[in-house]
């Protein structure tokens, strides 16, 4: 199919220019945001070059302060904070855009049969959604995590099971708009399977707005995901985790740093990835826009 | 003008009844979806707990006694374990209908016991969290909208941000250190001073149950106690509401009804707060529903930090120690404030804007 996309009344040169003011990349919060993005990403990468010892070697006594020597000084069993809060970024970053990958995909899946199927499969599965929904997400993780058993990959398992509902919502209801479309029916007419039509043709409409709410939702992964291993559910001793080292400074609470620099890591990850979800969402969200606009 | 609130049109409540048997069948038919929402969540975490690879009777059992199968098998007759799970699943809504949640594998007390100690203290601390971030959050939202794109507001926007971007536990832990290890300004841990009794239990909320009683000694410390943790809870619920109170503002400064009360000179205060404020309260109070949720999901983290004796460590350790009765109990219990809140939030739409009435 090569048909020339005609752009329907293009926009005058004032409202092009309009669009351009609020394009993301001319928003500072957005720019910090993803400054800060490809900050962490760099030293995930680069950890070994970065941090001067391993994540677990203990090589300095305890609970030495912040000095020249150790910046963020030492934990309960000698290692050095920095270089666990850089290793860190190579536990809690790829497994909260793999996790979102992950419930972004299930929900999808769960979304689009839901939409396309309607009748009581879709009434099945939406109240399944609903369940899930109505309930506080750390409480039904911390059930599945310590139901599977307190390591890191079932706590990344029991956050996907709490986050795939939000992505069957926007996706049931995109489905839901695009089935009664003629490109569809087209689709059909000419003997397409059900399957191969979701695949197929409903599948490039819903990648947008999808890919959006993961970049939105990666923030609350990393937040879920260091929760549970604070509370002793996720990562396990002595992975380099940020929640759990958060865990080791309440348990020397009276030693600041051993527990300051994680959290801070935590939040500038979260920070950085909201700011630029924000960013998103508003230049995205008609009715947001529509209010910058007046 | 009619439906001018998408909000409001969205959460079913917006048609209209005449008279108070309007309210007998909104209350009958939300008691009904109650009953079913609560079915169902108690399935969900029925067959949750049947998936779970670990023994129960493993995890509660001594060493010794896991060696001994005549100890095993009673343990499993004991708590009904060794029946077919359908069965065991009606029994349990059967017993549920008459109050009786089971015996908890791990204190051995029944669950409802367990529950109405641990409740109260966590709707305690949530009531008081919500109110300080509907106060503050609310205000600072009607900040930034005013200002819209002006400094205010983009400091705003960074610290609402910053708000929900906090891990609460991490918040927990820094809130701790500094206002009671460092300075000593608040309370650290627990819901009273060491060697204070527990007032007389009425609704188990401490400062209602001492102010009843009159000992204001025990209400001022529950009071003290009660702040930091809220606090904690309130950074996150703050960020929340102040966005969507500033959403939900803006709306509404575009209506032509609030450039008529500006042209008639009305001053801006009076504008803003009973022709704006109003309406976007129903936007608001709706969020602040979320909201309560959110706080339920904070306690298990802030509770671990403050040895709070709520219902979020009691989830914790049941979930841990993979005692099913009381994980259920839990599940009930978060059903039914998921029920009520969703309740309440509905009710409050037709006090606060008389042109929702509910059917």
């Amino acid at each position: 199919m090569t048909v020339t996309e005609s752009v329907p009344a293009a926009p005058a040169g004032g409202a092009r220019r309009d669009r351009a003011a609020r394009s993301p990349w001319r928003q500072p919060l957005a720019l910090v945001g993803g400054a800060l993005v490809v900050l962490w990403v760099l030293i995930a990468v680069l950890a070994p070059l970065l941090a001067p010892q391993g994540p677990l070697d203990q090589l300095s006594p305890k609970l030495l302060e912040p000095s020249g020597q150790h910046l963020f000084g030492t934990d309960e069993l000698g290692r050095d904070v920095l270089n666990r809060v850089i290793y860190g970024s190579r536990v809690s970053l790829p497994l909260a855009f793999l996790l979102v990958a992950l419930a972004a995909v299930l929900g999808s899946v769960v979304g689009t049969v839901a939409g396309f199927f309607g009748g009581w499969v879709d009434g099945a599965l939406m109240r399944l959604a609903d369940l899930v929904f109505a309930f506080p997400g750390i409480i039904l993780a911390m059930a599945v995590a310590a139901a599977l058993g307190p390591q890191l990959r079932n706590a990344v398992l029991a956050v996907v099971v709490v986050s795939w509902p939000s992505y069957a919502r926007l996706v049931r209801g995109l489905v839901l708009s695009a089935r009664n479309s003629e490109y569809v029916a087209a689709s059909r007419l000419l003997g397409s399977s059900a399957f191969r039509t979701m695949v197929v043709d409903l599948r490039p409409n819903i990648a947008g707005p999808v890919l959006v709410m993961a970049a939105l939702d990666v923030g609350n992964a990393v937040l879920l995901l260091s929760g549970l291993s604070f509370l002793g559910l996720g990562a396990q001793p002595p992975t380099a985790e940020w929640g759990a080292m958060v865990a080791a400074g309440a348990a020397n609470f009276d030693r600041w740093w051993v527990g300051l620099f994680p959290g801070l890591a935590i939040l500038t990850v979260v920070l950085a990835f909201n700011f630029v979800g924000d960013t998103l969402r508003d230049a995205l969200d008609p009715r947001t826009a529509r209010a910058i606009r007046e | 003008m009619s439906s001018a609130n998408p909000t409001a049109a969205a959460s079913g409540a917006g048609q209209r009844a005449r008279s108070g048997r309007g309210l007998l069948r909104f209350l009958a038919r939300r008691l009904a979806a109650a009953v079913l929402l609560c079915a169902g969540i108690t399935l969900v975490a029925f067959v949750l707990t049947q998936l779970v690879p670990g023994d129960p009777a493993t995890a509660n059992l001594g060493q010794r006694a896991i060696g001994d199968p005549a100890a095993v098998a009673a343990f499993r007759a004991k708590y009904g374990l060794d029946r077919p799970v359908p069965l065991q699943y009606l029994t349990y809504l059967g017993n549920l209908l008459q109050g009786n949640l089971g015996m908890s594998q791990q204190s051995h007390r029944a669950v409802a016991q367990d529950l109405a100690e641990y409740v109260p203290a966590t709707i305690e601390l949530a009531l008081f969290a919500i109110v300080l971030s509907l106060l503050v959050g609310v205000a600072l939202g009607v900040v930034a909208a005013v200002n819209r794109d002006r400094w205010p507001d983009q400091v705003l926007r960074v610290v609402s941000l910053g708000g929900v971007s906090m891990p609460t536990f991490w918040v927990a832990l820094v809130a701790f250190y500094l206002l009671f290890f460092k300075f000593g300004l608040l309370p650290g841990g627990g819901r009273l001073d060491p060697g204070m009794n527990a007032p007389p239990h009425l609704t188990g909320f401490y400062t209602v149950d001492a102010a009843l009683g009159g000992q204001w000694d025990v209400w001022w410390s529950a009071v003290r106690h009660l702040v930091l943790p809220s606090l904690v809870l309130a950074v996150y619920t703050v960020g929340m509401l102040m966005r969507f109170t500033r959403a939900s503002v803006l709306e509404i400064l575009g209506n032509d009804y609030v450039r008529a009360a500006r042209a008639k000179g009305l001053p801006e205060r009076v504008v803003i707060m009973r022709h704006v404020l109003r309406p976007a309260m129903v936007a608001i109070i709706t969020v602040a529903g979320v909201a309560f949720g959110s706080l339920l999901s904070g306690a298990v983290l802030v509770e671990n930090i403050f040895s709070w004796p709520g219902l979020g460590q009691y989830a914790y350790h049941s979930a841990v120690n993979l005692d099913l009765p009381a994980i259920m109990g839990v599940s009930v219990v978060v059903a039914a404030v998921y029920i009520v809140m969703n309740l309440l939030v509905d009710l409050l739409y037709g006090v606060i804007d008389p042109r929702i009435r509910l059917t």
